[in-house]
């Protein structure tokens, strides 16, 4: 956890402060209480008349002056309990850190079984329950939608998980794996290395791999640098590398495709800058339950089609 | 202390203390009140027991497999005889709310506090209380006796009797009103056998106290100090409203006289002071119009009985509005009254139309924000929508879900929702148009929900479709 505490002199500034405007509460309505003539109720006036309305001299009621005197006694007791006095933390150690973690907890004891009842099926299994999708389509909505949309249908730079293609492999142990561990890619930036001629004769070569339309002369130059440069992830032949992430070229699917670029001048950004596109990890905020019927949703997902 | 400077009375304080009728700590004298019959007092009673017996019994009728009335906060469903409010339903309640602020606002200004004096469940209670104070304790002049008396074998069985008939009437109220939103028939037997929830007994014990307390001490003070509509009320009073009025021109000069005595100086008013003992607020209604009063008419029965003894025209103390009083006509229909009418049955009507033409579903659209479109491997470009649908109604439901109003827009996702009575679905769709149809980034769609069963009631969303901004 981070250090929240004030430093002593700030700590101490504000417990005396506080403390000495408690009793100093205290002290003047002891001293008011003092010093009022009368104990019980009279006649007599404060003295000053306007419009012929004038204000009666008398004590506070009894029962005011005992709230007044429990609204110290409550304030004293909840700066002893809770903290409130500088960097004293109160004797009953509450905190909104252990407050968050208790209810976490209890929400785990109670939620817990539904996701742990699907737990011992296989995820080929769960993928055709519809009670087990229901449960995973929920998760999914709260976990993953945001970046994958609510179809998983992906958006610009966030893959498509309805389709076959893979970046990381389509299997159900690949997928756990990229749900419980998350993925980093790495594509560097080729700009300094190939220039602008190197980057425009690499992007029709590119292009070509998957039958786009491009210049022959362009494209023959580029697929020496493709070799040297990008084949190492990519593959000799454009299909892409799993272990990496490496996309396949081959095929129609363009993660990084910007709505407003064409297919080839969207290649040449991503071969000028690179790319880093990262997956979070699940397994350590979710728990195994949760990431089991995670998998067999995503896994339905690319079934459906 | 010893050594303050004497205080010397420098003006008349004397005078002052006159002035000062009311002390600023005062100790409230208890309202005796006296038994009284007549045909207010009727009224009331058969009001009175009319809306208890209503309130004690509709919690054990069943309407169905459910009960008849029954506010079923866990599901959050309102079951109100044959239909079932839902949260989305929120609406009519407060339309509800504001025909019955109105209903109030028109009687008031026909006839001033009516409901305050016959319907009022605080004037209702009481009277049940005074029922009972009267059978235990016997009539105002025993009560006062008695009170002042020490405590004694006699004294103390009486003032027992009393509280169990207060505590049994206060615990049957809080029973009841639990029974509202727990079925009342599994209620009993719980809450007897010690199986009903914490909160039940909760509830049932703050109620019991809350009556216990209103109906056996506050009483009058509620009215007098508590209630907002007895405070703002005098502002609908005019001068044709009718309110409960000591006819002031023939009563006055009062004073004793004998029976059928010819009294040529005198009024009809004999100062007998029984309107006063008869008043659950402890006012005299001879001072004039007064916001404690709470219009019950207990004076004018009791003011009755005596002119009847005194075989003189009853109506001394009488519905009367202030015109009448002063020897004019009243107005019965003026502009204030018929606009209140007026506003009421338009209300009404169009309150009868909304719970009729009840939408039998919900239904609403949420465009995926994380991303502004997308596009497939085509080239067509696609936005997801997140569609949930609930059914409001008492059966399963087939709901078919279109497009409409953009044509060669795709919509992709199930053709049709089932739901179960009560169910929320959620299910997500595509859009897929064409890049050369999208004509600006922003386009309106319309979903069209329409359930198989009702198809009078389909539902139209509407949501926006984005494309790109510049498309080469």
């Amino acid at each position: 956890m981070f250090n929240d505490s004030l430093p002593t002199f700030w700590s101490i500034w504000v417990a005396v402060i506080t403390l000495l405007v408690i009793f100093g509460c205290l002290w003047l309505i002891w001293i008011v209480r003092k010093s009022e003539p009368y104990k019980e109720e009279t006649e007599e006036t404060m003295g000053h008349s306007f419009d012929g309305i004038e204000e009666y001299d008398n004590p506070l009621p009894r029962w005011w002056y005992f709230k007044f005197l429990g609204t110290i006694v409550f304030g004293l007791g909840y700066l002893a309990l809770y903290p409130g006095l500088g960097n004293f933390q109160g004797l009953l150690g509450w905190t909104s850190t252990k407050q968050y973690e208790e209810e976490v907890a209890a929400a785990e004891v109670r939620y817990g079984p539904v996701f742990a009842a699907f737990a011992d099926q296989p995820v080929e299994v769960l993928a055709s329950d519809p009670e087990a999708l229901e449960v995973g389509g929920r998760l999914y909505s709260n976990n993953c939608a945001v970046c994958h949309g609510s179809g998983g249908k992906g958006a610009y730079g966030f893959p498509n998980l309805t389709d076959d293609d893979w970046l990381y492999g389509g299997s159900v142990e690949k997928i756990r794996e990229s749900l419980n561990v998350g993925r980093v890619a790495n594509m560097p930036a080729w700009q300094a290395t190939l220039g602008d001629a190197g980057i425009e004769e690499t992007s029709h070569y590119v292009v070509s791999l998957s039958g786009r339309a491009h210049d022959e002369t362009l494209a023959a130059k580029g697929e020496q640098h493709y070799q040297t440069y990008c084949a190492a992830c990519h593959m000799p032949n454009g299909e892409g590398m799993h272990a990496l992430g490496a996309p396949n070229l081959t095929d129609d699917v363009w993660l990084y495709k910007q709505p407003n670029l064409t297919v080839i001048e969207s290649v040449k950004l991503t071969l000028r800058h690179g790319r880093q596109g990262v997956m979070p990890a699940q397994l350590p905020r979710l728990g195994e339950d949760k990431v089991h019927l995670l998998t067999a949703y995503v896994y339905s997902l690319s079934q459906a089609n | 202390m010893s050594d303050r400077i004497e205080t010397v009375e420098i003006d008349d304080a004397g005078e002052r203390l006159a002035h000062r009728a009311t002390p600023a700590y005062q100790t409230h004298e208890g309202v005796y009140t006296r038994g009284v019959s007549g045909f207010f007092q009727n009224i009331r009673l058969y009001a009175g027991f009319f809306l208890l017996g209503l309130y004690f019994l509709l919690p054990w009728l069943n309407w169905g497999d459910r009960q008849l009335i029954w506010f079923d906060l866990p599901s959050r469903q309102f079951h109100i005889f044959a239909a079932t409010f839902w949260p989305q339903d929120l609406m009519l309640l407060s339309w509800l709310l504001i025909i019955c602020a109105f209903g109030l606002f028109f009687v008031t200004v026909f006839g001033g506090r009516v409901w305050c004096g016959f319907t009022c469940p605080q004037t209702v209670w009481t009277q049940i209380f005074m029922w009972a104070e009267r059978f235990t304790e016997g009539e105002r002049h025993t009560r006062i006796k008695l009170d002042k008396q020490p405590m004694s074998v006699g004294k103390a069985r009486k003032k027992i009797a009393k509280h169990t008939i207060w505590f049994g009437v206060a615990w049957a109220t809080g029973f009841t009103f639990v029974a509202y939103f727990i079925p009342a028939r599994e209620l009993v037997i719980d809450h007897w056998t010690g199986q009903a929830s914490t909160g039940a007994y909760l509830w049932i014990g703050l109620f019991t106290l809350a009556t216990y307390v209103n109906a056996g001490y506050m009483r009058e003070k509620v009215c007098i100090h508590m209630c907002p509509y007895a405070r703002f009320q005098s502002v609908m009073f005019d001068q044709d409203t009718l309110t409960v009025a000591y006819d002031y021109n023939r009563g006055e000069p009062r004073g004793h006289r004998k029976r059928d005595a010819e009294a040529t100086h005198q009024g009809d008013c004999i100062d007998c002071g029984l309107c006063v003992q008869v008043c659950p607020t402890g006012i005299d209604i001879r001072d004039g119009l007064q916001y404690e009063c709470i219009q019950c008419a207990l004076c004018i029965d009791a003011c009755d009985s005596v002119m009847d003894k005194m075989n003189t025209e009853r109506g001394l103390v009488r519905y009367a509005t202030e015109h009448e009083l002063n020897g004019g006509t009243t107005h019965w229909l003026r502009p204030r009254l018929l606009g209140y009418g007026a506003a009421m049955a338009i209300m009404v009507v169009a309150f009868g139309y909304a719970i009729t033409h009840r939408s039998p579903l919900d239904a609403n659209i949420k465009r995926d924000r994380g991303a502004l479109f997308h596009e497939t491997k085509s080239g067509a470009i696609e936005n997801t929508y997140t569609l949930t649908v609930f059914n409001k109604t008492s059966f399963n439901e087939v709901y078919e879900v279109n497009l409409a109003g953009r044509p060669g827009a795709k919509l992709i996702g199930p053709e049709t929702l089932e739901l179960a009575p009560g169910q929320t679905k959620v299910a997500v769709y595509q859009i897929q148009m064409d890049p050369d149809l999208i004509i600006q980034s922003r386009l309106p769609v319309e979903f069209l929900i329409e359930p198989a069963k009702e198809p009078a009631h389909t539902l139209s969303v509407e949501s926006t479709f984005i494309g790109p901004d510049r498309w080469n």
